[in-house]
């Protein structure tokens, strides 16, 4: 209630000092600066020699560990991709473990924190910006990333916390204290600062991207489909952000768990939707498909208007890659943890599939229907989820309907997803109790309506900002167990070739 | 000696099906198996919180499917001195009863027509015509 009643307090102030302002725009004015200066130190530009444009120090730092990785574990992200569909589908799964958390399930969860508006909206401000060509970045980087996630996700089940009582808890906190503590003692210090640097990130990240990018998108495309600028909802951003958070309190703090299973049940019949009628749109069209891949080939090494050229488009495939997939984030390590099994290494080949999905196939899809249909052609200054939208909507006019829907539903589950995350992290800082878990919860639902007050550019910086910036001490850990990884995955590996894993079909 | 198995499910249905397993086994002097399946599939979605709590929470179904739902069944057939067995477990009801059935070489299966709810068998189909299609050994349906 506290941080409640502090919120209403902070609103009010700025109603009253701003007469002649709409609420959406004080609120925006507050927030820019901060966003600004977040953005500022995680986007350091590195100076590279030769070219005006340096790469910013945060996609340099996912893209060289993804580069590592994929090499250190020998191709894993390739090679491993069909043993990892037999482990979704079940085929490695004892029959006594039925009722508990399956390898689908834990899969399903992740995707739905990450499957959403980095996809749709994402890939649309990649393109508006990069051209065709840095879908081309995107989809590498979505391949290189799948080898960054089997690494988080084998650790995040290997170190997670088992309590007695049959509940679980695990994530990069937990790999971060005590698997650099197991492995390199002389480190144990530095581990327990990576985790609390992490939890406090992550509870960032919670907010910016988990809820405000979200909200924000979400009413960006309500907006869209009630006559854009001429919308009577324009300037009650905040109205539609107090509406979510009343949905979002009743689902965390109310403990309506209806809501959240109907989310959960429709969340992926809308990405099925989404995909099948991308796919629809790009077989009508499939004469178009050699020249649109052209494009995106020609594009990438020879962009042509994109702000830093070559490297400018590299860079903002890989960052939107990124901030789609999340791998090298930790993020999915906290959802992917709760799987029942004895041998870690399975979860992170299943969670390859999560970077596969959600990077490679659906963003592709948006990138080639967008370029297909000709959307970016004088599309000034639409972006974000718009841009999709249109592009969608040229060829069913129905479509930004659905997509509304879709967004709404994407964005409800990934708040839920991420204030879920959040909510780990703040009880590995301050200890489990319900009380504590209330004063995070409440502090969620502000955030909420922040997003939905403020434009796309300032949320987006901060959005960006804060996940992206739980990479550093993430992968940090990472570097110091990879070879906790490696040897699970060599006797794993071995096993599997050598027949010894049973199957059960 | 052979194997009645007989599936229930809370309902007053399940209860016709074991009184008329009782009649049987009686009269054959078999032995019975009660079966109570918790619906549950591995590729069903779930939120986060969800499985973090999963454990536990199976743990919990199976506890109380055998206190609340097996024993009270099972006192009620061994006070008429047929040998049975008891088994809850998870998964999708009219297969597991049917491998069930296969594994241990059961004679028939016992089940109440009625069991789900109206809607949802009229577009799925209930447990039993499920069974009746699939079953490997003779179904008795139970009104």
């Amino acid at each position: 209630m506290i941080s409640l009643r502090i919120a209403l307090a902070f609103c009010a102030t700025f109603i009253a000092s701003s007469a002649h302002a709409t609420l959406d725009e004080v609120i925006d004015r507050a927030i820019s600066p901060l966003s600004d200066a977040l953005s500022a130190a995680i986007f350091y530009e590195i100076p590279l020699p030769m070219v005006d444009q340096g790469v910013p120090f945060i996609v340099a730092w996912l893209v060289i560990a993804a580069v590592v990785f994929t090499l250190y574990f020998g191709f894993i992200n390739l090679r491993a991709m069909r043993h990892s569909f037999g482990l979704i589908r079940g085929r490695y799964t004892p029959p006594d473990a039925v009722g508990e958390v399956t390898h689908f399930q834990a899969l399903a969860t992740a995707l739905s924190g990450t499957v959403g508006l980095g996809n749709i909206a994402g890939v649309a401000i990649a393109v508006s910006l990069g051209g065709p060509g840095a879908t081309f970045w995107m989809i590498l980087a979505g391949l290189l990333s799948m080898s960054t996630k089997f690494a988080e996700c084998t650790l995040g089940v290997k170190y997670r916390n088992e309590y007695a009582d049959g509940t679980v808890s695990g994530g990069p906190m937990y790999y971060l204290s005590k698997g650099i503590a197991e492995q390199h003692p002389r480190l144990k210090p530095l581990g327990k600062i990576l985790a609390v640097v992490f939890a406090v990130f992550c509870i960032g990240g919670a907010i910016g991207a988990g809820t405000m990018f979200q909200t924000n998108q979400a009413f960006s495309q309500l907006l869209n489909v009630t006559g854009g600028e001429a919308s009577p909802l324009n300037g009650f951003g905040w109205l539609f952000g107090l509406g979510i958070a009343f949905l979002v309190g009743m689902v965390i703090i109310g403990g309506i768990k209806s809501i959240a299973r109907v989310t959960a049940k429709v969340v992926p019949t809308m990405a099925i939707v989404y995909v099948v009628a991308g796919l629809t749109i790009i077989l009508l069209n499939i004469d178009q498909v050699p020249a649109a891949v052209g494009a995106i080939l020609d594009g990438a090494f020879r962009p042509e208007g994109v702000a830093g050229g070559l490297i400018g488009v590299i860079i903002l495939g890989f960052r939107r890659a990124a901030f789609s997939n999340e791998a090298g984030v930790g993020s999915a390590a906290i959802a992917h943890s709760a799987v029942r099994t004895d041998r870690p290494v399975t979860e992170g080949l299943v969670a390859l599939y999560e970077p596969l999905i959600d990077t490679v196939v659906i963003c592709t899809i948006t990138a080639l229907v967008i370029i297909i249909t000709g959307s970016l052609v004088g599309a000034g200054d639409i972006e974000g989820v718009a841009l999709t939208s249109r592009a969608f909507e040229s060829a069913f006019s129905w479509f930004p309907y659905v997509l509304l829907v879709a967004v709404l539903l994407f964005a409800f589950s990934t708040t839920i997803a991420w204030s879920y995350y959040g909510l780990k992290s703040w009880t590995y800082l301050v200890g489990e109790g319900k009380t504590k878990e209330l004063i995070f919860k409440f502090s969620i639902l502000p955030a909420i309506v922040v997003g939905a007050s403020i434009n796309l550019t300032s949320v987006m910086d901060f959005a960006d900002g804060m996940i992206l910036a739980m990479a550093l001490p993430n992968l940090i850990g990472v570097y110091l167990l990879a070879p906790v990884v490696k040897k699970e995955l060599q006797s794993y590996w071995a096993d599997y070739k050598s027949g010894r894993l049973q199957t059960y079909d | 000696m052979s194997l009645y198995l007989v599936g229930i499910d809370g309902s007053a249905g399940g209860e016709r099906a074991l009184e008329a397993a009782i009649a049987m086994a009686g009269e054959s002097q078999s032995r019975l198996l009660l079966v109570y399946v918790i619906a549950w599939s591995p590729f069903s979605f779930s939120t986060p919180e969800e499985n973090a709590e999963r454990h536990r929470r199976r743990e919990e179904e199976l506890a109380i499917a055998h206190s609340k739902l097996l024993q009270p069944l099972l006192e009620k057939v061994q006070a008429q001195s047929i040998p049975v067995e008891g088994l809850a477990t998870h998964g999708h009801p009219a297969r597991k009863l049917a491998s069930l059935a296969e594994e241990h070489a059961a004679r028939m299966i016992i089940v109440a027509r009625s069991g789900d709810k109206p809607i949802k068998s009229r577009f799925f189909g209930g447990t039993a015509s499920a069974l009746t299609q699939s079953a490997g050994c003779p179904v008795l349906v139970v009104p």
